[in-house]
């Protein structure tokens, strides 16, 4: 090859690089709208409403593909959650989600395969594992780009990464990459040789039939294996790495077979950087999409709806059908036990749904429910129920009670109010504002006046908010506020139905029939306790 | 061979199950703390600590063996940390040569083996040494036992036997394996060939051969290119390594059992260590039978808090003489919880056989110490929090004893006060009945004080000090149970601090 032709040779291997018009990036629309604020891990809104429950399970065994940045940060921008919407819209064909699947399992092979590459320190290695590298990338871009072109796309997002993969598939560069992989795989399958070890050096040729000795020299140490106490024979591991003593007969070998090796050190230098970066880029951030999928395809199994809410940025006028908690459906889905759902609405003035009536009656978790779906949809994900028009906040915040802690001297209540104040310093009239069960851990009399307070303050920032409490009289307070009670079956008291129903707060708790459904009444415990 | 150092005639095991409210016994009381303080960073320690500390003896008798032996550790500080060097030396040492890759190849186990046992020869001498000299400055029957059987029991036949087996496991000369190139060209399907010369002139015998053939040879102080080789020549060698490792195996479970025995009591020496550095008081506790009743402590104070706040604090002096139901009352922040914790944490302590934070301890032993603390949100979900509560109460007195001990704070308080009073009232009542210890901690001013109503010589009724310009002392002291728990004070000083 001469240098002119080196030369034409190297742009062609700079084609791949292609200048699509239209497609950026599978999770953000345009580069501007990627700039979104990644919410800190540690703030309670997640521990609080289990979405580090869902987060966690969502990404679970794909921590390689970062999704958590992203699940980590809710959107801002209308357009962006729609973009996605639709994405998620076309991922409804089984074809699309088999297709990205099968992509992906290949392209982390194929990362496998470049991390030794890149890491190993041995050439012959290198190219070993480059060659098995390189072989996946053809096998999984040509696949998919197949597979995309017999399904029918809608969003946007995914049609012009397809028009992308289109042209770079039928690019020379990758065409040719394609060819010069299939011909060294060939040529490598015929190797086969001979080493003679010593404790102080080794030989190498080619193998010539020599017969397996392995089984006479087992017999021989077999007597001083006793078979008593612990076992020390050792399972030999096949390891991907290699020493250099490998790496030296590795070499010997190319000696043997020089014809193979020189095509293949050529093959190495000429091809770095043989991947298409967004092509990665889409693998990494489409699984976005396929984790979140999975995970909710658990819950849909028992028979539980999800949809593509109406999101506003401006009506506070909110509604959700048959919503249920998310983290919660997920635990029940595999154990045959059926979620409840709830509906809710808020219109006109309202702003500030106050959840009392009896215990266990599934109040927190419509607290959850409730943040959960908001926090959701800020996403672009589908949502929990059957129909769901939700706003896009600024900020939710959440107040759930905290265990008590020695390092912090303060004191439970004050610590409650501190963090309560906390809140106060950063809440606006967009935010959402989530409070389960505030001062319980004074008397009656304080816990009444300190709500009182706090909910004047919620009612003058004008947020949305979801307040559980068993002082049902905060729910008469304004009429911003709406009740919302956890509810009984009529004919057995100690039934709960975890239906959380609009009507005004009927003052009755059932805690009573709790502690006697653990027996922990006066006359059961007395038989109880074993003297 | 046995240690026998926690036990007059069985060994402790550091595997052995919890009791079942161990775990929310530790979060509740915070032991964590006080478990760091004896571990210093050693999560070997650590692990034993724990173990002893929630593992409670429950006769008088085997509390008095471990005080004794704990009071020779405290006279000889420095030679018990010796003791437990060599016991650690021993295990470490045997894991560092085991460390790593080279453990994969059969030649290397061997090797092994005669390393480990020329460490063990040297260290088991140490003990016999320390046995010989030191013997007479211990008192208690645990360790004059243990220097009476290192005197007897240690002689040099496992390593005869040992080194015989040695000399018989060695296996030289070359050997030819076949390979072919898998992924990334590294070797597979390594087969064992049979050799087509006598070992001595392999080289030889291979320059005569006509098809090509190119040779390596290692420089000569190249030792891990020699394991590279026997790691190939090796696999077809791997079962004759085992037998000589077995035998290392005797001597190493002493060593093991003597370092779990001796790291409890280390444990102790650095917390003594530690509290006496504060200046703060400890003390022997004189443990009672099961079946008396009574908490007599002069200046208890929580240990992990002392520890947390890293200086002496001050501590609670409780007279109660047949009282089994103490109901705690009072301001919030005045140190309510933080009494409960020292109540339960020197129970525990004591019952495992150390000293207590106190200036002086008596106490009936129990045969089971509980906790029920007010906890966060059920993040498993599977029930509101009153029912969370009552569940764990469920559990607990599906395992109670009327020799238990039970220590509530802020119990029944998920419902509104008169629901949670009824419930916590009809539970005190019935332990109350059943002659059960206990201490509760509450705010539910309703239940506190109808019990206040019907208060008899058995009961105690204590309340959080608080003086008249809101300043808490953190004092407990006899008292009656009062209608508010001032939250207001706090509310003000809270908001006031952010309007301003």
């Amino acid at each position: 090859m001469n240098v002119t032709e080196e030369r034409a040779y190297m742009s062609q291997l700079t084609l791949p690089r292609i200048e699509s018009a239209s497609y950026h990036s599978i999770v953000y629309r345009n580069s501007e709208n990627s700039i979104q604020k990644e919410r800190v891990k540690s703030d309670p809104v997640y521990s609080d409403l289990n979405l580090d429950q869902i987060i966690g399970s969502v990404t679970s065994g794909k921590e390689k593909y970062l999704l958590t940045s992203i699940y980590y940060t809710p959107l801002r921008d209308i357009e962006t959650v729609i973009y996605r919407q639709d994405i998620f819209r076309d991922f409804e064909d089984k074809k699309l989600l088999r297709a990205v699947t099968s992509f992906s399992e290949e392209m982390s092979t194929m990362r496998r395969y470049m991390h030794l590459a890149e890491t190993l320190k041995y050439l012959y290695h290198k190219e070993g594992w480059f060659l098995a590298a390189v072989d996946v990338y053809c096998t999984a871009v040509a696949s998919l780009d197949g597979d995309l072109s017999h399904i029918d796309l809608q969003s946007e997002g995914l049609r012009s990464f397809r028009e992308y993969l289109q042209v770079y598939t039928n690019s020379s560069g990758f065409q040719k990459l394609l060819s010069e992989t299939e011909n060294l795989k060939e040529e490598f399958s015929t190797v086969e040789y001979c080493v003679l070890l010593k404790r102080n050096g080794c030989s190498v040729k080619k193998y010539e039939n020599e017969i397996d000795y392995s089984d006479e020299v087992e017999k021989i140490f077999k007597k001083f294996n006793q078979g008593v106490e612990k076992e020390y024979g050792i399972k030999l591991q096949k390891s991907t790495g290699m020493n250099y003593v490998e790496a030296k007969i590795l070499e010997l070998v190319a000696r043997l077979y020089p014809g193979g090796f020189s095509k293949l050190d050529s093959y190495y230098t000429e091809n770095t950087g043989f991947a298409d970066k967004k092509i990665e880029v889409f693998n990494r951030e489409v699984q976005f999409y396929t984790a979140y999928l999975e995970y909710i395809s658990m819950v849909k199994q028992v028979g539980l709806n999800f949809c593509y809410p109406e999101v506003s940025a401006d009506k506070k006028s909110i509604y959700a059908e048959e919503t249920f908690d998310l983290a919660l459906a997920y635990k029940v889905a595999g154990k045959n036990d059926s979620v409840v759902c709830n509906d809710f609405f808020l219109k006109g003035e309202e702003r500030i749904i106050v959840v009392s009536g009896p215990n266990q009656g599934g109040k927190t978790t419509f607290a959850r429910t409730f943040g959960q779906l908001h926090y959701l949809a800020s996403l672009g994900c589908p949502v929990p129920g059957r129909r769901a028009g939700l706003y896009l906040y600024d900020r939710i915040f959440t107040h759930f009670e905290k265990q008590e802690n020695i390092k912090n001297l303060r004191g439970k209540l004050q610590d409650e109010l501190v963090r309560m104040n906390n809140i106060f310093k950063d809440a606006n009239s967009d935010s959402i504002i989530i409070m389960n069960e505030i001062f319980t851990s004074t008397t009656l009399k304080d816990g009444l006046f300190l709500s009182r307070e706090i909910m004047k303050k919620i009612i003058q920032l004008d947020a949305l908010c979801v307040l559980v409490t068993f002082m049902d009289e905060l729910s008469l307070l304004s009429r911003k506020t709406v009740s919302m009670v956890s509810t009984v079956v009529p004919e057995n008291p100690a039934l709960r139905t975890y239906k959380i129903v609009r009507k005004p707060a009927d003052g009755l708790a059932y805690a009573q029939s709790i502690a006697e459904k653990y027996r922990l009444t006066y006359p059961l415990l007395k038989e109880r306790i074993h003297s | 061979m046995n240690v026998f150092l926690m036990y007059k005639d069985r060994d402790f095991n550091p595997e052995q199950p919890l009791p079942p409210q161990a775990e929310t016994v530790v979060q509740d009381l915070e032991l964590d703390t006080l478990l760091k303080a004896m571990a210093r960073d050693d999560t070997f320690l650590l692990s034993i600590s724990k173990t002893a500390l929630l593992s409670s003896l429950t006769d008088v008798q085997s509390i008095h063996y471990r005080q004794d032996v704990l009071k020779d550790c405290l006279n000889n500080n420095s030679l018990i940390r010796e003791l437990y060097g060599v016991a650690f030396d021993a295990i470490e040492s045997e894991k560092k040569i085991y460390f790593g890759l080279l453990s994969k190849y059969p030649d290397i186990i061997l090797s092994r083996s005669i390393k480990v046992l020329t460490i063990f020869v040297e260290l088991l001498k140490h003990l016999r040494k320390i046995a010989d000299e030191h013997s007479s400055d211990f008192k208690s029957h645990g360790f004059t036992a243990l220097f009476a059987m290192l005197q007897r029991e240690l002689s040099d036949e496992y390593f005869n036997t040992v080194q015989y087996h040695l000399k018989t496991l060695r296996l030289r000369g070359g050997v030819w394996i076949s390979a072919r190139l898998g992924e990334g060209n590294k070797g597979v399907h390594y087969t064992l060939r049979k050799p087509l010369a006598k070992d001595k002139n392999w080289i030889r015998s291979i320059l005569g051969k006509k098809p090509p053939s190119f040779t390596y040879t290692l420089s000569e102080r190249d030792e891990s290119g020699a394991r590279a080789l026997s790691d190939l020549r090796d696999r077809g060698l791997n079962a004759s390594a085992n037998a000589l490792a077995q035998a290392t195996d005797h001597i190493l479970s002493f060593f093991s059992a003597l370092r779990s025995e001796l790291a409890f009591y280390v444990g102790c020496l650095n917390l003594h260590e530690t509290l006496s550095g504060y200046g703060a008081p400890s003390c022997f506790p004189l443990p009672l039978g099961l079946q008396e009743r009574k908490h007599l402590t002069k200046e208890l104070y929580d240990v992990s808090l002392a520890l947390q706040m890293d200086k002496k604090i001050s501590g609670n002096t409780v007279q109660a003489e047949h009282i089994h139901l103490v109901i705690i009352t009072g301001a919030n922040r005045g140190g309510k919880s933080t009494f409960l914790r020292s109540i339960g944490t020197a129970q525990l302590m004591m019952q495992c056989g150390m000293f207590v934070p106190a200036e002086s301890f008596t106490a009936n032993i129990t045969d089971g110490i509980f906790t029920h603390f007010k906890r966060e949100e059920d993040s498993s979900m599977k029930s509101g929090k009153l029912d969370e509560e009552l569940r764990r109460m469920n559990d607990i007195l599906n395992n109670v004893t009327t020799n238990s001990i039970l220590l509530f704070n802020e119990s029944f308080a998920a419902t509104n006060e008169r629901e949670g009073s009824e419930i916590a009232r009809q539970i005190t009542r019935a332990l109350y009945a059943k002659g059960i210890k206990v201490f509760f901690v509450t705010h539910l001013f309703d239940f506190a004080e109808s019990l206040y109503r019907e208060k008899t010589d058995n009961m105690l009724f204590l309340r959080a000090e608080r003086q008249s310009d809101t300043k808490r002392t953190f004092r407990i002291l006899e008292g009656k149970p009062l209608q508010t728990s001032f939250g207001d004070d706090v509310y003000a000083e809270v908001f006031r601090a952010d309007t301003t």
